[in-house]
């Protein structure tokens, strides 16, 4: 039921935005994420963009797992 | 594909499970309370890959699984009013109530109709004037606020035969009752991902500060989940349990303020009726009085005979992680995916489906 899965968004027309993921489009509804803007990518849940994937902190959140194994090698 | 794929690299969940392994010396038990982690932890094998000292328990987080049967016997009986569309998400249809289901009523002429999103259900609503078009209400802080934008879509749109029968719950009030009620000792929550984009971090601080319990917020990969564990383990290890939030690129502390702000327009908080935990104060949403015209229970009356609960099913007990599927009875012998006697082998996110779904006779051992 909470299911969400991150979609690019490809174009806006205010509160809807056409997403594409693995090649599949897809209209969604933005109303919950007007900042939202073309190249960014949501969390999609039912029809509607629930959040804005924040691409510094994924970034930050991947060099943190890579540190912690090969910390976890070394130990 | 990009967020997903870069999170279930092997490598990186070995080396994660071994930071765990070192890290872990006392004994503890942690409930990841999404029925969408469970799935994530049989499927991918988590359980096995973290150190026997941390015992894993499943949670209440299947919105169809905790739907009460008295409310799922109201939806079956508004869907046999005349001149009524019952609009639902695909997972409730095959859920047993009292004395049939949706899917039976369907089979017996019920118009009822399975839908993806809350903007089909309005949509057919536009398409039928002439009929009721009801939408079955149910999901936790994530679905709710798609749920509010539909009744005020209805409003601005005039659409005077949309109706929500509001079953919708609320997670931080559910794991004070399981907190309270004494049923499951626990030391650390695996705090739901995408209920937390909607509400932040900030619900769950009493459950560190009155019960002592860690609480981490995780998203759906693996890694995703291996790091919430650390995370978890390193707390309980310190003694110094916190809110933390190891989804950062999906959860701010603060949630969505645009999509709260809709649902607290659209709906007050009142009590709500778990399966298997009871009737839980301030954990459910009920349309406002301004919005009554869009409520179901306002505006249909059905007469419903005392529920009944499917004999030897123990349902109620793995929501509330009081009992494992294995510890069932009817788990694999007459509860199966193709004919299930309770919500949690009918749900998609529901234990005993994930168990059945992913268990090997010799991985069941371990469980």
């Amino acid at each position: 039921m909470c299911l969400a899965v991150p979609v690019k968004i490809v174009s806006v027309n205010g509160d809807e935005a056409e997403t594409e993921i693995a090649g599949v489009r897809r209209r969604v509804s933005i109303a919950f994420t007007p900042e939202a803007k073309v190249g960014d990518y949501v969390l999609l849940h039912t029809g509607y963009a629930i959040g804005v994937i924040d691409e510094a902190e994924a970034e930050e959140t991947l060099k943190l797992l890579e540190e912690i194994a090969s910390l976890s090698e070394v130990y | 594909m990009k967020f997903i794929d870069e999170y279930q690299d092997s490598k990186l969940a070995r080396g994660l499970a071994r930071r765990i392994a070192q890290r872990s010396t006392k004994t503890i038990k942690i409930m990841e309370f999404c029925g969408g982690h469970t799935h994530a932890i049989l499927r991918y094998g988590i359980r096995q890959l973290v150190p026997k000292t941390v015992e894993m328990k499943s949670g209440p987080g299947c919105p169809v699984c905790v739907t009460a049967t008295t409310d799922l016997d109201k939806a079956i009986a508004l869907a046999h009013l005349p001149d009524v569309i019952i609009t639902t998400f695909g997972d409730m249809i095959r859920v047993p109530g009292s004395y049939s289901s949706l899917q039976q009523a369907k089979a017996k002429g019920a118009d009822i109709r399975i839908v993806y999103s809350t903007i089909d259900a309005v949509e057919i609503a536009k398409d039928n004037p002439e009929k009721s078009v009801i939408f079955i209400g149910i999901g936790f802080e994530t679905t709710a606020p798609t749920i509010a934008a539909s009744i005020l879509k209805a409003q601005q749109e005039q659409i005077r035969n949309f109706y929500v029968l509001s079953l919708n719950k609320l997670t931080p009030p559910v794991m004070k009752a399981l907190l309270d009620s004494g049923d499951v000792k626990i030391d650390g929550i695996v705090c739901p991902g995408h209920v937390s984009v909607i509400i932040g971090s900030h619900p769950y601080e009493f459950i560190p500060r009155d019960y002592g319990v860690a609480c981490v917020i995780s998203g759906f990969e693996p890694l995703d989940i291996l790091l919430c564990i650390d995370r978890l383990v390193e707390q309980i290890e310190k003694g110094k349990p916190k809110v933390e939030i190891a989804y950062r690129r999906g959860v701010k502390p603060e949630g969505n303020r645009k999509a709260l702000r809709l649902m607290e327009d659209v709906f007050e908080i009142g009590e709500a009726n778990w399966r298997g935990i009871g009737i839980v104060p301030k954990s459910g949403l009920k349309i406002r009085a301004k919005y009554e015209r869009f409520d179901a229970d306002k505006a249909f009356s059905v007469s419903l005979k005392p529920p009944k609960e499917p004999k030897g099913c123990r349902c109620g007990d793995v929501i509330r992680g009081a009992a494992t599927p294995l510890e069932c009875r009817l788990f694999r012998k007459t509860c199966t995916p193709e004919s299930p006697v309770g919500p949690c082998m009918v749900s998609s996110e529901g234990a005993c489906a994930a168990y059945y779904q992913y268990g090997t006779p010799e991985d069941l051992q371990d469980f």
